[in-house]
């Protein structure tokens, strides 16, 4: 556990060293802001206390933001070699990809939180639904970390850090819009299969505050997915031939 | 700490990169991989550091073996890689304190490890610069400071010296002489003569497979077949001493050097000398002996030899 804290804060702070945090935090909360409160169905224009507007922002702009963040992970150290320093130090594999994993949702976790004061400031505003707010950011952050497994899976799939960006969204857009759309052209079990693929269904049912044991089981299995395939792709030197 | 190699072999595609090579290495010894480039020196390098598995054999440290503990082996083992790979972002003092945490150095003993590399390896003056700021020797500087950071038994380099300016290399040398005295060390290298003059055993590998294993003394010995000198000899006849060279008892051949009058080179019979026979032969016969000298087998001729 350690060793993953250890390879976590190194990669925090590489986050914060190379501005690529500071940057991601003030674009999102510039986006999530601006929709929030100044443009389009605002709070002001539903007329209701409640973050719904923000949580639907954000939904779209971690799916864009998160392949940012994780392109880098994997996919530099093995363009520059430096995995084969980590990996021939006494740390598995696992404990790589599972600190890496760890760090980026720190990192989205600290961009969420800056979006606390949206959170006084329409409590402020009228009657509020605690409920539903505290299970909006939970709802984000379980989609974080699914996107964030993903793309640190595509990260160790190349040594290219656009290819990693842009296959990380090509996978993550199968949850995010794709199985929504397949599922209403369906109908049965297909249907509810696409259904239960879909990253919306479970958000907005975890953003609504109910929570069903069935969302958490597909957020885990996601995010378990991904980083044992990370694994396994990071462990390939060892049979390639 | 020893380290037992046992049939060691990694292909790769048709490819045997590394061809079932066996070796052992003790505590305390200087171990140099010598070979062209391509010969398998990383390839086993990378094997013995747990980075890769072999597509077939072993290798152990006392009773740790690459397949179930490597975990401990990788504790064990301190490796700087070929190119030096390091996180250029990072400076040296946050770098040196990742690697220690990760190899498992007790928190309290960290700072010291710290204090201890940067004296060891003369990083003092560029301590807070990020290591993306550092020249290349000092980057060398960084790689060797962070394969010894947990003290580790055995030390496996990778051309340390690449990259570095003649008095850097000297330095570097002393400084692997000085840990090879308790610590087992491999290093590669293609440069024949920082092999020579760091290591206590040369194993020569080419295209996969060890060609020669033993002290550069004994390496040189054993290609050395027959004893060559050149001498120099002044002679009132000069034609006459070719001739009288040839007849003595332990020379085989005797050939002029083009070019150089009086010149000549003397090949002795296989387990002779004739050093002192060719001295007598010209008290004998009143020449000036002016010159003789042995040419001793290089390495570079070891080598040339070997892996042609």
């Amino acid at each position: 556990m350690s060793k993953i804290w250890t390879i976590c804060k190194r990669e925090l702070s590489s986050y914060f060293d190379s501005l690529i945090a500071y940057v991601m935090i003030i674009v999102f909360l510039g986006l999530s802001g601006f929709f929030t409160w100044l443009y389009g169905n605002t709070v002001f224009l539903i007329g209701q206390a409640d973050l719904g507007v923000f949580f639907g922002i954000s939904y779209w702009t971690l799916f864009f933001f998160i392949p940012a963040i994780t392109m880098r992970s994997l996919a530099e150290e093995t363009r520059s070699g430096t995995i084969e320093l980590l990996s021939t130090k006494a740390v598995t594999d696992w404990q790589i990809v599972v600190g890496k994993f760890l760090a980026a949702l720190i990192l989205v976790g600290i961009a969420l939180v800056c979006t606390v004061p949206y959170y006084i400031t329409v409590s402020t505003l009228g009657d509020i639904d605690h409920g539903a707010i505290w299970g909006g950011y939970f709802g984000l952050l379980l989609l974080s970390a699914g996107y964030i497994s993903i793309g640190i899976f595509s990260s160790s799939t190349t040594n290219n850090q656009i290819v990693s960006f842009l296959m990380a969204l090509f996978i993550g857009m199968f949850f995010q819009i794709l199985f929504d759309i397949l599922s209403s052209s369906f109908t049965g079990p297909i249907g509810t299969f696409f259904n239960f693929m879909s990253i919306r269904t479970h958000f907005e049912s975890i953003s609504r505050g109910v929570f069903d044991s069935r969302d958490f089981i597909f957020f885990l299995s996601i995010i378990f997915i991904g980083l044992t395939l990370a694994q396994t792709m990071l462990s390939r030197r060892n049979w390639q031939s | 700490m020893s380290i037992i190699v046992e049939n060691l072999t990694k292909t790769y595609g048709h490819q045997k990169a590394v061809n079932d090579i066996s070796f052992e290495v003790k505590t305390g010894e200087v171990v140099g991989f010598l070979g062209p480039n391509g010969a398998g020196k990383s390839t086993t390098m990378k094997m013995i550091t747990c980075y890769m598995a072999p597509t077939s054999g072993d290798v152990r440290l006392d009773e740790h073996s690459i397949h179930n503990d490597s975990q401990d082996i990788k504790k064990k083992i301190g490796y700087l890689p070929e190119n030096n790979p390091l996180y250029t972002d990072m400076p040296i003092i946050d770098y040196l304190r990742f690697c220690a945490e990760v190899q498992g150095v007790a928190k309290s003993n960290v700072s010291e490890r710290i204090g201890k590399m940067v004296d060891l390896c003369g990083l003092e003056v560029e301590r807070h610069k990020r290591i993306g700021e550092l020249s290349k020797g000092y980057r060398q500087r960084v790689g060797l400071a962070q394969a010894m950071i947990h003290d580790p038994e055995v030390l496996i380099l990778d051309e340390p010296t690449t990259g570095l300016d003649p008095n850097q290399i000297i330095e570097i040398r002393k400084l692997i002489k000085e840990l090879g005295k308790e610590k087992t060390v491999i290093l590669s290298s293609h440069i024949l003569s920082e092999v020579e003059a760091t290591c206590d055993r040369i194993l020569i590998i080419n295209r996969g497979r060890i060609v020669a294993d033993g002290s550069s003394e004994t390496l040189r010995h054993q290609a050395q077949g027959q004893e060559l000198l050149t001498v120099q000899i002044e002679a009132n006849k000069p034609s006459d001493v070719e001739k009288e060279l040839l007849q003595l008892s332990t020379v085989a051949t005797v050939s002029g050097i083009e070019g150089r009058d009086g010149f000549f080179q003397v090949q002795s019979k296989p387990e002779t000398s004739s050093r002192k026979s060719v001295f007598d032969l010209c008290v004998k016969k009143k020449w000036y002996l002016m010159e003789m000298t042995g040419i001793e087998t290089q390495l570079e001729d070891v080598f040339r030899e070997l892996t042609n």
